[in-house]
């Protein structure tokens, strides 16, 4: 172990420190000074025109934020299910059975190949045809699941080929059977590998899951239209919606680094 | 049998005393990757409590050989039998349900030390120890961790118990390793070239604790390139030569005077290196 030695007081080592300190303390200032004058000119601009009606914002505010706990839970429920189906479709698809092999490949090559807009209205309006017809927001549920299932198995797939051969073989030297060394050694490593794919995921599923607003899920988009539509005040209802989406994306991926960062910092 | 070998390898009798009964046999062995011929009929037998260490250059079929032992390759041709299971080489079926589990009954029999150590990252030292002890051959936990405490003392290594393979020096990870096989209670180790990846600083602590091993009766299959520890640490040396073992006998012979030109201008050029 090398122990770092203090530097002498007025030695050039200090110097040097003291002017790297210095350029990333200016660094910091100058961009945190970029966003806040951007985002004030925005702002002020805005209000200079007179176009906003804050007593409107100040009455239907707190009806449209309620839609952001719904397009939380659309989103943290979709994404879990998503993952559940990545992890089946990308042991489906690394399958050497030509079977579940060809459903995986299918189903992801479909699910791609198409909106999502379209699958949320095939659920949504199309199925009823079938006599399956499902409440709105499961309806938003299972489409947003499929669709980023379908992505994130391709996530999982390359993560589960990620991890080193030897680490299968030294599983298999020790006698375990295919099944443990899949979920005891291979899918764990897996995990961390795609970790930050699906974070980048989650990001994006809180914005697509605007998309379900036209299937009636009363969730931050369907609550802005709605109100900004009827009162013809859409400049202030969508402001409110982009804000809350963005502010949602942030906090999230603020946790989001700070999760990768302790993985990294971890044991591998 | 191919029927095409050319010369019956030299085998001198293995004289030490401290041999049991044979505890690992290869017979006939022959693998091809593609249509290339890498091994071509390899016998081996192995008592129990003998240390055999392969040598030859790279690419004579050496590390091929040691992975068909527990099938990480499948041979092509041929047959192992450890403590008693036999597996003949099945190639046509070697993704069959009754031909794997075959399989891991020698794998269970047997353990391997891999050049790249490949200890599990996600977990700690104590749990890539007892993973297998306890999931695959149904150990009670407790006793599994004694056993792993056991072994940890023994390649000297107690105080990283809690440890993550990351924290560790390539030799520290490699004597875990060598712990994790050992913690199987396997009939006999095999070693993939297990000094290989490390620092040359680090070979030593690593071959310390094989050398132990050796002494202490374990039997063990060893592919190295340590003609020095060959020397030391071996009942009897194998050399290797395009798929076929060429001559085979007591370090001392082979090492110093051997009876085929292949293995002197082997050894000529390894040790003038």
């Amino acid at each position: 172990m090398i122990v770092a030695e203090a530097p002498q007081p007025g030695s050039i080592l200090e110097q040097v420190e003291a002017s790297q300190a210095r350029s990333r303390t200016s660094f910091r200032l100058k961009f945190a000074g970029v966003w806040v004058v951007l985002i004030g000119a925005l702002l002020l601009g805005l209000w200079l025109t007179g176009n906003i009606d804050t007593s409107f914002i100040a009455e239907w505010g707190p009806f449209i934020l309620l839609g952001a706990p719904i397009t939380i839970l659309l989103s943290v429920v979709s994404i879990i299910l998503a993952t559940g189906l990545a992890i089946i479709g990308a042991i489906a698809r690394l399958s050497r059975n030509p079977y579940i092999n060809g459903v995986a490949s299918l189903y992801v090559s479909l699910v791609r190949g198409t909106p999502l807009l379209v699958q949320i209205f095939f659920i949504y309006f199309a199925l009823p045809q079938f006599g399956i017809r499902l409440p709105s927001l499961l309806a938003g549920i299972i489409a947003l699941s499929f669709n980023y299932g379908a992505y994130m198995t391709e996530i999982f797939r390359a993560g589960i080929q990620a991890v080193p051969r030897g680490q299968r073989e030294a599983a298999q030297a020790l006698g375990m059977p295919e099944g443990m060394v899949m979920r005891r050694i291979v899918l764990p490593q897996a995990f961390r590998i795609v970790t930050p794919a699906i974070g980048n995921d989650f990001v994006a599923m809180i914005k697509d899951s605007a998309l379900v607003s036209t299937i009636a899920v009363q969730e931050l988009l369907w609550r802005a239209d709605t109100v900004g539509t009827r009162f013809f005040r859409t400049l202030e209802t969508l402001l409110i919606a982009a804000a809350v989406y963005w502010v949602l994306t942030i906090v999230f991926s603020y946790f989001q680094e700070r999760l990768e960062r302790r993985m990294a910092r971890g044991d591998r | 049998m191919t029927g095409q070998r050319t010369m019956e390898p030299v085998r001198h009798p293995v004289t030490a005393r401290h041999l049991g009964d044979v505890v690992a046999r290869a017979v006939g062995v022959e693998k091809y990757y593609g249509r290339n011929h890498v091994l071509r009929g390899v016998d081996l037998e192995v008592r129990r409590g003998e240390a055999v260490m392969m040598i030859g250059r790279s690419g004579s079929g050496k590390t091929t050989f040691l992975r068909c032992i527990n099938f990480l390759e499948e041979p092509t041709v041929g047959s192992i039998e450890i403590d008693g299971v036999r597996v003949d080489a099945d190639p046509l079926h070697a993704r069959s349900k009754a031909h794997l589990e075959q399989i891991r009954q020698i794998r269970i029999r047997s353990g391997m030390v891999f050049q790249e150590f490949n200890l599990f990252p996600h977990m700690s030292v104590l749990q890539n120890l007892i993973q297998a002890p306890v999931k695959v051959l149904g150990v009670a936990q407790h006793e599994a961790v004694a056993r792993a405490e056991e072994y940890l003392a023994k390649v000297g290594l107690s105080e990283k118990r809690d440890e993550y393979p990351a924290r560790l020096s390539g030799g520290q990870k490699q004597r875990v390793a060598i712990a994790r096989a050992l913690c199987m209670e396997p009939k006999v180790l095999l070693f993939d070239e297990p000094t290989s990846a490390l620092d040359p600083e680090l070979i030593g602590e690593v071959l310390n604790v094989m050398e132990g091993l050796a002494h202490e009766g374990a039997t063990m299959i060893v592919v190295t390139h340590e003609m020095h520890f060959a020397r030391e640490a071996a009942d009897r040396v194998v050399f290797l030569e395009e798929g076929r073992i060429v001559e085979e006998g007591p370090p001392e012979k082979i090492l110093n005077d051997p009876d085929d030109e292949r293995t002197r201008q082997f050894l000529r050029r390894f040790l003038t290196e």
